[in-house]
């Protein structure tokens, strides 16, 4: 029986399509068998992001409308030996084509044969967020280090603590910009995580590469020397229970001098 | 030998007592309520009018009854029932007067989007963070952060107050009255164990908690004390 987590935010822009990714591509890394399921009905881009987009023959709706069989649907990641697959959502119709009934159905299937089944949700509160969390044990929260992202994330973790069926939600600070952080232009990771009281699993830098990874549709996790892709697949090992401490945010290719400095307690 | 009174007419120095006898009938009651003001009050029939205080006893009275009896004291002329006092309430009124004074504890976080409402005090362990909102007919005290929005006494009690570990409130509320937090918040400030209550300018204060042990003496509510 597998563990369905579902990546959410509430605010849109914050990076839950190329967070689900992301874990999901970690997560088969460390030979789980995953399954990317898009629930953003009508405006489908997980598959751009893994670079499958121009394999899919079925799509979620098909499936619930018992148009075709769900494997029929599943579209393969060849990357991985037959460790990652997609569901995608479709594209024609609105996030109203589906229940939550069906969603849970759905997943609850998806459960039998993997391991781990990674769930993009759309943004908002509405009918598409409440499909997305319908069949999901788990859930992480993506935030960024912005107010407007942080009360939005409020209001979503609030409603996920009244479903039942879940977990406590975890979250994700992504999009972090040391220098700001610093500068106390930007919220700082104390601020952010004593506001929003859970669990944090992960954080993860801004980085160019993660854009230019997910315009070329290979997921930054498959890239072993980017740091983002460093921090998603520390999350992957979290997600797996291990105890990972969280990555320092300083640059690290200081120099010989500031070493000095540091060594000699120099500020 | 006599039979005991049913009504009893009593003169004290802020006016007329009428105890009524809580075990006989009602209808009882109401005849000779009526036969007895009617001649005991003849003799001063241009006198000015007085007010009467009528007591109960056990007896329970329902709203019309309380009417019925209202009215046939007040066509007595120069008498007006300023109060019925009756020992004894209904359980939903005995429910709602401990709904009224009761404090109700929430250990949660009360986050964005979310309203928690009652009717008297509340303690929160936890936080109200921004578009969060706690309201409470009586007192509201937060141990933890208060960012969000907190109206106290919202049944129009004047003297309901807020209390919190940190007040940061982006509004505060008490009965009629309305503040708002700063625009801009200087980090330094560190807002700990404060309070908020409106002063005798209906305007909303906000100062040390140690300010209302003078200020709402009321608080206190160790057995024997009123």
């Amino acid at each position: 029986m597998g563990e369905a987590i579902v990546i959410t935010s509430g605010k849109g822009g914050v990076g839950k399509t190329t967070t689900s990714a992301n874990i999901g591509t970690a997560l088969a890394l460390q030979g789980k068998k995953v399954c990317l399921v898009d629930t953003d009905i009508g405006l489908r881009n997980l598959d751009v992001v893994m670079g499958l987009e121009n394999r899919i023959i079925y799509d979620l709706v098909d499936v619930v409308e018992k148009r075709c069989k769900i494997h029929q649907a599943l579209v393969k990641d060849k990357r991985f030996d037959g460790l990652l697959y997609l569901l995608p959502a479709a594209q024609t119709v609105d996030k109203s084509a589906v229940t939550a009934e069906q969603m849970q159905e759905l997943i609850e299937e998806l459960k039998q044969d993997y391991e781990f089944i990674i769930i993009d949700c759309p943004a908002g509160i509405e009918q598409g967020f409440k499909n997305a969390i319908a069949g999901a044990d788990q859930a992480i929260v993506v935030v960024t280090p912005e107010v407007s992202a942080v009360r939005d994330a409020d209001r979503i973790i609030g409603l996920l603590e009244k479903e039942k069926h879940m977990e406590p939600p975890r979250l994700i600070v992504n999009r972090i910009r040391n220098h700001m952080m610093k500068s106390g232009d930007m919220l700082g990771l104390d601020e952010i995580t004593q506001h929003l009281s859970i669990e944090l699993v992960g954080i993860v830098a801004d980085d160019e590469e993660v854009i230019k990874a997910s315009n070329h549709g290979e997921p930054i996790a498959l890239n072993p020397n980017s740091k983002a892709s460093i921090a998603y697949r520390n999350i992957a090992r979290r997600i797996l229970g291990e105890s990972i401490p969280l990555q320092p945010l300083e640059e690290t290719n200081k120099g010989m001098f500031s070493k000095l400095k540091k060594f000699f307690g120099v500020r | 030998m006599k039979k005991r009174q049913n009504v009893t007419i009593k003169g004290t120095k802020d006016g007329l007592v009428l105890h009524l006898d809580d075990a006989c009938s009602y209808q009882e009651l109401k005849r000779e309520l009526d036969d007895k003001l009617s001649q005991t009050l003849r003799a001063q029939e241009e006198g000015r009018i007085i007010a009467v205080k009528v007591e109960i006893g056990n007896r329970y009275l329902t709203e019309d009854q309380r009417e019925e009896l209202k009215t046939l004291i007040r066509q007595k002329k120069n008498l007006v029932v300023d109060d019925i006092e009756s020992n004894v309430i209904t359980k939903e009124e005995a429910k709602a007067l401990r709904a009224e004074t009761e404090v109700v504890t929430v250990s949660r976080i009360i986050r964005s989007g979310q309203v928690l409402k009652v009717p008297g005090d509340l303690l929160i362990i936890g936080d109200v963070n921004p578009g969060g909102e706690v309201i409470a007919g009586g007192n509201i005290f937060i141990m933890g952060t208060l960012r969000g929005l907190a109206h106290a006494g919202c049944y129009g009690n004047h003297d309901a107050v807020i209390a919190a570990s940190q007040l940061r409130a982006s509004q505060l509320r008490i009965s009629d009255c309305l503040n708002r937090g700063p625009d801009h918040i200087t980090s330094n400030e560190k807002h700990e164990m404060e309070c908020a209550y409106i002063n005798e300018n209906h305007q909303i204060i906000i100062d040390r908690l140690q300010a209302l042990i003078h200020l709402r003496p009321n608080l206190t509510r160790l057995e024997g004390g009123h």
